[in-house]
């Protein structure tokens, strides 16, 4: 095929230079998204560990593969490898990344120097949590809740949280360049409604993560003062407020929640159009409703807290703008059904991974409601109930919705086309292995099994058995991709420049792109998602 | 659109000849500069929610505790204080006349208030450690060996002890606890003063580098955006001081209160 070979020959931003200077130095936000890629599926195999040994030990109901302490440390090196490490940085720093100066038309985010910072930040910090990891690790829970963790916790408090602390720099600085990426660097044209929704999504996670971040780091600052000088500001017994500590925690912690979904509806937004070849239903409702998701995610912390002793008064505040939040998310899911309703929809893989988000988050997002409401949040409280509701939303949400990322712009990124055949298996892989690992903890949560135990009841058996079988098979399923992507480097077939016949200023260069993405700086003249006059993908092409 | 992105018909190639500041990846100056100060204004916004949790913090343990934070902060020295505000709006004052000396293209003036900036905040940093030597000297320095019995002892009335003074079970509970709360009041004086203070300390590096830029004659008239974000900064700092000044020091100064 003619593409074909122009496509080896042509100078793109992978073989512009070579040697592991071009790479550790570089300020081309393509390369250092793929330093983030390798970075992040690092650490999504450590936290997998975690998940392994939690599964192994949650299959019996004794306490019998790990002692109560270790199991504490394990679930909550889980959490905080996934959520600080992976969840956050995913999709913005490796897609966002990569994607947003191509989708605006420009030649790199606005501080290349500072996104390389970001991605050293990030690996100091790594590294600073690699060795609290090894040194024995820490057990406080994820969440850091004092007076645990400020007074009896006898594991490495300190250095976790100061790895968290600096981790949480690095997405600060990608927030911020985002931004401002945003606001100057569009090309000429590319008006505020005209961009992509991708773009929209992530402008709205960035502002996340430039004011909620901060909000953490002093948290953190305080935990680790209060251990070190051994100040009271969170001791209740010297008339500190542990309350105080959750309401700070929280109120990044919640909005967090916003800087891992908002950027896997932004690639929704992007696929569905384009497999189901219809302009997106409602273009300005599903842009307004991420700015909305944003503004109202930092309004809800306290639902949290329902348990904790808060007033009734703000609980019930608290609760209802809890409810107002499931609104924009519906918005969504209901925009997307709409786009895919009468078009011509096709069931690729980064399809399957959509149309599976949709399920998942609508199934995490409703369970979100039963937790919202005061009545029933305080007989769900620390059950697995909750478990299985974030799940929904960080796994069945924020993953699939990476995945099926990958996926659709895989050719653009390596110039590979991916075999579409194992990608569908393993698409349908994860949705099986996902809902059997966590269907069951709804209903065990229910019957009343509380979280982070390392023993239960054996009438909870049945329950623990089936999620553990079910994180087996998503732990293959999850295995699958990163084998025959790797393979599709060297033996896929190449891609052309718009294997799906997407829009986007992405796919209106070469794949991979050159080093400043386009030959001249483009100027747009058409609106977002035309697909009516896109042509049909080449079924020869997707033929793989 | 107001700020929409601005690239102009002139040919790229052109403009990165005439302009050696300009990376590559921009296409005009302009935009340029656009970027760097809209990156600093929203950089800036992060430090307010950063000192946000802070003042948070602040603002919930002062309600509770009112007596407490009033008698503390009596404790603090408000002249040495006082003083060290002016000192640090003097800072700001030659800050803003250095971009306006660079904007008339006045490299040595530009130098001179620069150094001066640097000097006035070093001057700031040195009356802080003094005065937080004092409060090691006084045993207000939490935990190590924190003693509140002066604040007991000039603020009988404040904290409703005179009426105490015939039940001796009760007068020791109230010293106990004035004994806790004070130690919240000097743990969040330590924090954000201290967390001001390495704002600072950062701040005296980034304008030895600015002065340095200047001294070598890199801002003009037309390009000096370094400057101009770096003094965004320091007036940020300042401001932060601005806010700390009165909430640290001016609880309740009312005399015989």
């Amino acid at each position: 095929m003619a593409t074909a070979v122009v496509t080896t020959e042509r100078k793109n931003y992978l073989n512009a230079e070579y040697g592991i200077r071009s790479w550790l130095l570089t300020t081309d936000h393509k390369r250092i998204a793929l330093l983030y890629l390798l970075s992040i599926t690092f650490f999504f195999f450590i936290g997998g560990f975690f998940a392994l040994l939690i599964r192994l030990e949650l299959l019996t109901p004794a306490g019998d593969l790990l002692t109560a302490d270790t199991y504490n440390k394990a679930f909550t090196m889980h959490g905080q490898i996934m959520v600080f490490f992976f969840l956050i940085p995913s999709i913005p720093a490796v897609l966002g990344n990569f994607l947003i100066p191509m989708m605006i038309g420009a030649k790199d985010l606005a501080f290349p120097r500072i996104n390389l910072l970001s991605w050293y930040i990030y690996i100091v910090a790594g590294i600073l949590y690699l060795h609290c990891l090894v040194s024995g690790g820490v057990d406080t829970g994820w969440t850091f809740y004092t007076p645990y963790s400020s007074l009896f916790s006898n594991t490495h408090v300190v250095e976790a949280g100061l790895a968290i602390f600096i981790v949480g720099f690095s997405s600060i600085l990608t927030g911020l360049n985002f931004v401002v990426t945003i606001h100057r660097m569009r090309a000429p044209g590319l008006t505020w409604s005209r961009l992509p929704l991708f773009v929209w999504s992530h402008y709205a996670t960035s502002i996340i993560m430039l004011l909620g971040t901060p909000v953490i780091a002093i948290t953190l600052v305080l935990v680790v003062l209060e251990r070190t000088l051994n100040l009271g500001i969170f001791d209740a017994s010297r008339g500190g407020d542990p309350v105080l500590f959750q309401h700070l925690f929280w109120f990044y912690s919640h909005p967090a929640v916003y800087i891992m979904i908002l950027p896997s509806m932004a690639v929704m937004s992007e696929i569905i159009p384009c497999f189901s070849r219809k302009r997106v239903f409602g273009y300005t409702f599903v842009a307004m409703s991420s700015i909305a998701i944003a503004a109202i995610g930092f309004l809800v912390w306290a639902h949290h807290m329902f348990v904790a002793g808060i007033s009734l008064y703000s609980a019930l505040v608290f609760s209802f703008l809890s409810f107002l939040v499931a609104v924009p998310s519906a918005v969504k899911v209901f925009n997307w059904t709409a786009t895919m309703y009468k078009g011509s929809v096709s069931f690729s893989t980064p399809m399957l991974y959509a149309m599976g988000f949709i399920g998942l988050f609508t199934i995490g997002g409703l369970t979100g409601l039963f937790l919202a409401t005061l009545g029933v949040d305080v007989h769900l409280h620390d059950t697995y109930f909750v478990i299985a509701h974030f799940h929904y939303v960080m796994v069945g949400g924020a993953v699939m919705g990476y995945l099926g990322g990958m996926h659709f712009w895989w050719p653009k990124i390596s110039g590979r086309m991916y075999p579409e055949g194992w990608g569908r298996l393993a698409a349908l892989i994860v949705f099986i292995g996902f809902n059997l690992t966590f269907f069951p903890q709804f209903l065990v949560g229910y019957l009343g099994m509380p979280r982070r135990y390392w023993q239960y009841p054996p009438e909870y058996q049945v329950y623990n058995v089936l999620s553990t079988a079910g994180a087996s098979i998503l732990a293959v399923g999850y295995l699958l991709p990163m084998v025959y992507l790797l393979w599709s480097l060297r033996y896929g077939k190449p891609a052309p420049d718009n294997p799906w016949q997407a829009t986007g200023l992405e796919w209106r260069t070469a794949s991979p792109p050159p080093t400043f993405n386009f030959d001249e700086t483009p100027e747009v003249t058409w609106e977002a998602y035309e697909y009516e006059t896109m042509p049909l993908p080449d079924e020869v092409t997707l033929e793989r | 659109m107001s700020d929409r992105a601005g690239i102009g018909e002139t040919p790229l190639a052109v403009e990165h000849e005439e302009r050696p500041e300009l990376r590559h990846h921009f296409a005009d100056v302009e935009q340029q500069r656009n970027a760097a100060t809209l990156g600093m204004w929203w950089f800036l916004g992060t430090e307010i929610m950063f000192f946000g949790g802070m003042f948070c913090a602040y603002l919930v343990y002062r309600r509770w505790y009112f007596p407490e934070f009033a008698a503390s902060s009596r404790s603090l020295d408000l002249i040495v204080g006082t003083l060290n505000t002016a000192v640090l709006i003097c800072s700001s004052l030659t800050v803003a006349m250095s971009v306006r000396a660079a904007q008339l293209g006045k490299r040595k003036l530009q130098v001179q208030l620069l150094l001066a900036t640097i000097f006035f905040g070093l001057v700031f940093l040195g009356v802080k450690a003094y005065e937080w030597d004092n409060k090691y000297k006084e045993h207000h320095i939490p935990t190590f060996s924190f003693n509140a019995q002066d604040l007991i002892k000039d603020n009988q009335k404040l904290f409703g002890l005179d009426k105490l003074q015939n039940d001796p079970a009760k007068l020791q509970e109230r010293e106990a606890e004035i004994q806790r709360r004070s130690q919240i009041f000097f743990s969040l004086y330590f924090a954000l003063t201290g967390m001001h203070a390495i704002h600072m300390v950062i701040g005296v590096g980034i304008f030895a580098v600015i002065t340095w830029m200047a001294h070598k004659g890199r801002f003009t008239p037309e390009y000096h955006t370094p400057l101009e974000i770096a003094g965004l900064y320091w007036h940020f700092v300042d401001i932060v001081w601005i806010y700390l000044f009165p909430l640290l020091y001016l609880i309740d100064r009312r005399p015989g209160a």
